[in-house]
């Protein structure tokens, strides 16, 4: 497989890193690498710390070992206000659109022009009705968090994400309840927004089909480390079980559908 | 037995793990609040919310307060044919003790505890990695506004607790027991010293109002981000408060009247 991105084609490096919760090792050494301008897809069933590898790549959470560099920076060694710097230029929408209940959809949007520029309020006004247009949502401006629903709330953060025109974005899980409306509509945003704008697409998700059909590159991953690497096409011919079993959503292989335990009639009978 | 060891050594570092936490969040809270002065409006949007919508149960409080003071302290002093000096009684127990205290009680149950739920809710929704991830600091734009608000409102909230009390002293001494009205005020007047009295009972409210914001931000700050997690940390907030509340009460009050 080739591994070998050249430093100036990639955003972020993930070198030999390991990250434990307790005791339990989330990330065993793993290696990837996210080549800038693509949509590159990690992958694996819940619990596999998908999510924290954002946050490791966000710079929220410390690895144990091994480094991340994003736009050839160590995040984990930068200053604060360098951090911070940097993560003006990384978007990133959470799973639960993590909008700020207080504000508006409108003044969620502005919030970071407000706090980062010092652009004047028309002009605020006049970018955040084109990002809300971009999801759909312009007419929705006046409504609070509250009143969305689960899929509206993640198009007001996907605007909020990109209001300051950021160089990558990450995506925690975005197809996950989406309707199947919807969820077409966002599939195209993200496959549109990464070729019009010339974003970066880091999209961590479970759903198959959706990420299969829009990212360039995956990564599976399972129990801390890399089961399988490769674009759609590859993937989908590894020899691998563990990757067969994860894509095609057989109950049974090398994972099993049950966790450890006894002898279920024993389970049931005895005692 | 090595358990109840192990379990003893394990508690003791963990809260002082915590309370090496909760300084470490205090200074940063107390750096970030300097970023506040150029946006008054946050510190306007929190005065109102911890301090104005705790108003109604602050002025009943010290209404109810004073008008047991007036009833209590008539039968005492009146045994003495003292009845003349309820005004110093009422005004003294309220401005010393029961204005910054009670006020600072209820001010944890009222607006304490709703910061704690509201941060460690904020927490547990991923607001505030969202916000740090947007590169906005959650210690300024959340935190200090909050705690500003708290220090702010706590010596008003106490001020205007002890100004009801007196007034429903009065009410009950002047206006149901017969207490002459001119003696109410002029015993007051004579008997109460303002820096003793009054501005110790503003210190004391001040340094209330300081740990009550801190202890009920930090409480949500570091709650466990899960319904479980929130609902203790507010239960928390309530207890901690008030026994700090009342610990540090009794170390001013020996500092302050005390020969000690």
């Amino acid at each position: 497989m080739d591994n070998s991105v050249d430093s100036d084609t990639e955003i972020v490096s993930i070198q030999n890193l390991s990250f434990s919760r307790g005791d339990r090792k989330i990330f065993n050494d793993i290696s990837l690498s996210i080549p800038r301008g693509k949509i590159t897809a990690i992958m694996g069933p819940s619990g596999t710390g998908k999510t924290t590898l954002l946050k490791l790549i966000g710079g929220q959470l410390y690895p144990d070992q091994g480094k991340v560099l994003v736009d050839k920076q160590n995040v984990h060694q930068l200053k604060r206000a360098d951090l911070y710097t940097l993560r003006k230029r990384m978007g990133m929408l959470f799973q639960s659109g993590a909008l700020l209940t207080d504000l508006s959809v409108f003044d969620n949007v502005a919030l970071p022009l407000r706090e980062h520029t010092t652009l004047s309020e028309s002009m605020i006004r006049s970018l955040v009705l084109i990002k809300l247009q971009a999801v759909g949502l312009r007419g929705a401006r006046d409504l609070m968090p509250n009143e969305l629903s689960g899929g509206m709330a993640r198009r007001v953060a996907l605007a909020r994400a990109i209001a300051l025109d950021p160089m990558m974005i990450m995506y925690d899980e975005p197809f996950t309840g989406q309707d199947p409306i919807s969820l077409g509509t966002l599939v195209k945003l993200i496959k549109e927004m990464n070729n019009v704008l010339g974003l970066t697409s880091i999209i961590v998700s479970h759903d198959v089909e959706e990420t299969i059909g829009i990212a360039d590159y995956i990564y599976v991953l399972s129990e801390g480390k890399i089961a399988g690497q490769g674009t759609p096409e590859q993937i989908k011919n590894l020899d691998s079980e563990w990757v067969q079993q994860f894509m095609n959503g057989h109950a049974d292989g090398p994972v099993h559908f049950h966790y450890p335990a006894d002898n279920y009639h024993k389970d049931l009978f005895e005692n | 037995m090595i358990r109840f060891f192990q379990h003893l050594g394990h508690s003791t570092t963990s809260s002082f793990a915590k309370l090496g936490r909760s300084f470490f969040f205090l200074t940063h809270t107390l750096t970030a609040s300097v970023s506040v002065i150029p946006r008054p409006r946050l510190l306007i949007n929190q005065l109102y919310s911890v301090g104005v919508l705790s108003f109604l149960i602050i002025t009943i409080s010290g209404l109810f307060v004073g008008m047991v003071l007036g009833l209590q302290g008539f039968y005492i002093l009146s045994d003495f044919g003292a009845e003349e000096t309820l005004g110093v009684m009422v005004a003294a127990s309220l401005v010393r003790e029961l204005g910054p205290v009670v006020a600072a009680l209820l001010f944890a149950g009222r607006a304490g505890s709703a910061l704690t739920a509201e941060i460690g809710l904020m927490k547990a929704t991923e607001q505030l990695s969202g916000m740090e991830m947007m590169a906005i600091d959650p210690l300024k734009r959340i935190i200090a506004p909050r705690f500003l608000a708290g220090f702010i409102a706590m010596p008003l909230l106490a001020a205007l607790f002890s100004s009801v009390g007196v007034l429903g002293g009065h009410m009950v001494g002047v206006g149901m027991l017969g207490v002459d009205d001119g003696a109410y005020w002029s015993q007051m007047q004579a008997g109460l010293d303002f820096q003793d009295d009054i501005i110790n009972g503003i210190i004391k409210s001040i340094v209330f109002g300081f740990a009550v914001s801190w202890i009920s931000l930090f409480e949500g700050y570091d709650a466990i981000p899960t319904s479980e997690g929130v609902s203790r940390a507010t239960t928390r907030t309530v207890v901690n408060s008030a026994f700090t509340i009342l610990g540090l009460d009794f170390i001013l009050t020996a500092l302050m009247f005390g020969d000690i």
